[in-house]
Formats: structure tokens, sequence, C-alpha cells
């Protein structure tokens, strides 16, 4: 079974639209979701948890979008903007979502406080950034999650933080059943975890592969121009040119005989935004 | 076992993994029907991805240094087996590109030496 599911799924805003988004994660994998700010991450993640209309198919955890409610046990999110009310403390939350959630875990909710040092009388708004983050996160993994959803989770956190979490995310991933849905805009930690890797840009998705296969798909040109004049339309997929020569994203199946290099996550995709037709 | 794998490496990630277990399992370290650890808790101890450690492990099944029995893990192989298989590859591929200079020297393009390499494999019965 999948985790995710999503197909053509469009929505449009004045200055903005979501075009056809589809991607799948398989259960049991973590997937980065890629993109510059405003490139449609979020707006993809609220359609996924039915917090804005959409047109096309999604379906979570083998369950279509507009019944989540029947596994919302299952799916735990961390939202970027979405934080607790700040007159609060952990204890309130915590008797709070028991209420919520019928598989919620009063003890494994404490015990996750405090492995991120969260004191638990402290009022939410004495909370730093990383604090707020790792007190969404403790949320999400208290109840009977199998998927987790995070919205740039690690954005804004410190190095040590970054790390607290990332080792959560691949405890939680011990567990075959579980998944992730992780955006980012930036790459460097997170890429080395996930195993697919889905990148949107402009609110289209430019690619959405496993990790391993991004090299067997496509590589890296560099030389000059009149080399690639020979290969077929639709072969070339981003162009730099710089005065000694150009570089050129290419995909190798339609590169015949021309030496590429390998195509590295982050190199494939500048040259997929600022070199794309 | 000791694993590290460096990210400023050439290498690809799964390549330095795989090429530290065959190098284990060549000095003995590793012994034959020893387990690899699992997909996931190596994924988890190295923070990579187990799609990465699957490329690994899969590649190292191919090559037979291990075997991998469905739903128990992967067991490493006897050794002679796996040496024997990584040397005759080794030989058969430093021939070819021997024969495949050769014939580049001799004016053939790569559809010419495809077509002579697919002769020579029917004239064996393959």
């Amino acid at each position: 079974m999948n985790a995710l599911e999503l197909n053509r799924v469009c929505k449009q805003y004045d200055t903005f639209a979501l075009d056809q988004v589809s991607f799948t994660l398989p259960r049991g994998y973590i997937m980065g979701f890629i993109g510059e700010n405003g490139a449609g991450k979020t707006t993809t993640i609220k359609a996924i948890l039915g917090l804005v209309h959409y047109e096309g198919d999604i379906s979570v955890l083998g369950c279509p979008q507009e019944e989540i409610t029947a596994v919302k046990e299952q799916v735990g999110v961390v939202l970027e903007e979405a934080t607790f009310p700040e007159l609060l403390n952990a204890r309130d939350i915590n008797s709070i979502l028991s209420g919520v959630y019928k598989t919620w875990d009063a003890g494994r909710f404490t015990s996750l406080l405090q492995r991120f040092a969260l004191e638990e009388k402290k009022r939410i708004k004495d909370y730093s950034r990383g604090m707020k983050m790792k007190l969404a996160l403790a949320v999400a993994l208290a109840h009977d999650s199998q998927l987790l959803i995070l919205d740039e989770p690690t954005s804004g956190l410190d190095p040590v933080v970054r790390e607290e979490v990332l080792d959560m995310l691949l405890e939680f991933i011990q567990n075959p059943n579980h998944s992730i849905l992780i955006s980012s805009h930036i790459l460097s930690d997170l890429e080395r975890i996930c195993d697919y890797i889905t990148f949107i840009h402009q609110g289209r998705i430019l690619l959405s592969l496993p990790k391993e296969e991004l090299n067997q798909t496509y590589g890296i040109y560099q030389g000059n121009e009149e080399a690639l004049q020979r290969l077929p339309k639709g072969a070339i997929l981003g162009l730099r040119r710089g005065q000694f020569g150009c570089q050129a994203l290419v995909l190798r199946e339609a590169a015949g005989n021309l030496s590429l290099e390998p195509a590295e996550l982050e190199e494939t995709m500048v040259l997929m935004i600022k070199g794309g037709k | 076992m000791k694993l590290s794998i460096s990210s400023a490496a050439k290498a690809p990630i799964y390549q330095q993994i795989k090429e530290q277990i065959q190098a284990a399992i060549l000095s003995g370290e590793l012994q034959p029907g020893e387990a690899l650890p699992s997909l996931r808790t190596l994924a988890k101890e190295l923070r990579i991805s187990v799609l990465t450690v699957t490329r690994a492990y899969t590649e190292l099944e191919q090559e037979g240094f291990v075997a991998n029995v469905q739903g128990k893990g992967c067991f490493v192989q006897g050794r002679e087996n796996a040496l024997l298989r990584e040397q005759l590859l080794r030989r058969a591929e430093s021939l070819l590109g021997e024969g495949a200079a050769l014939a580049r020297q001799a004016g053939l393009s790569s559809a010419e030496i495809h077509a002579m390499l697919t002769t020579l494999l029917q004239e064996e019965g393959v």
C-alpha cells in the first residue's frame, strides 16, 4: 500500500496555481519534498490534509482524502506556521490531546518531552522556535502515527536541534510500515536520509523519483554547445551558457555517446530552474 | 565491522558501503554465514536513506558476496565463491576492454563492435 498518492492535483489562486501535481510515496520510506519558497509545497500539504479545496485525487494511507478522519490517528503533522496556544504549557497539551486522539500515549509524550529537554511547566510563549518545533514533533509521535507529514521542520533550527530531529525521524522509520513526507527548501542534511525526491517548481512537479535513480536518469554535460545540437529534442532539460562553454542537464537515455558527469541533486535542480526552457 | 562514509568522497554513498563490506568479507572480518545489519538499522546508524543501503546490498548480492534470504536478511557467502567470481569478472572486463580498444584502432564503429560481440556470443551458443 502507498502512504500517499496524489493524482493530478490542481489548485487555482489569483497569482499562483498548483498544476497537475502527482506523486506517490510508497509505505516504509522517506520522501523529500523540495522546492524554493513559494513553489507550492505548503499548498500541496494543505491539500493532502484537506485544509484547502482542490481538484484531483489524493489518497492517504490507502484512504481517499475526503475520508481522512478515518485515518487521522495514523497521520502525524507538523506545520510550519501552526503552533499551540501560547498561554498553555506542555502538560496542558498532554491532557487536551489525550481527549482528542484515541491512541494518545501520555507516557510516551512525557518521555519525548524529556528527551527533547522541553520543560513541561513552561508556557509555550516562552519556548524558542526550536523548542516549539520539537514540541510539535513530540505531539506527532505521541499517537499511533504511521505517516508523518512535516512542513519545513528543520528550517531556522540550529545544527544540534536539526540532528536531534533527524535522529527521531530515522528511529520512526525503523518500522517498515512507517512513512515520512518532509518538505524543505534546503537540501543538505535532509538529502542523505531521503529515499525519494520530489521537486516542485512554480506549482509543477519537475521530478519525482527514488534518489538512487537520479544519476541513472540524468547526467551533466560540460563542454561546447555544438555537441548538444545533435541530441534529439527533449534530451536537454536545462542549459547554462558561460564564457568557456556550457553546462547542460541531459537525459541519459537520449544522450547517445555524449560523455556525461554524474548528476548531483543540487546541480540538477539549479539547472532545471535556471536553465529550463 | 566498521563502516564510515564520506560526503566529500567522489564515490557515491552506496558504493562506499559496498566496497567496505566487500573488504570486510575478503579480509575475513565478516565470516561466511554471518548476517549483515538490517537495511533499516544500517540506514539509521549511517544516517542515510534505506534505498541507498538497499542498492549496496543488492549489488553485493549480484556479485555473489552475500545471499538475500527473504524475510531473514542478507548473509555472507563463502569467500571463495565471491572472490572467484570477482576475479573472473575483472578478467572478462579487462579482456573486453582490450578487444574494444583494438577494434577501435582498426576503425570499427560502436555498432560494428556490438555486432562482432553478438556474433561471438551466438557462435558460443549462449
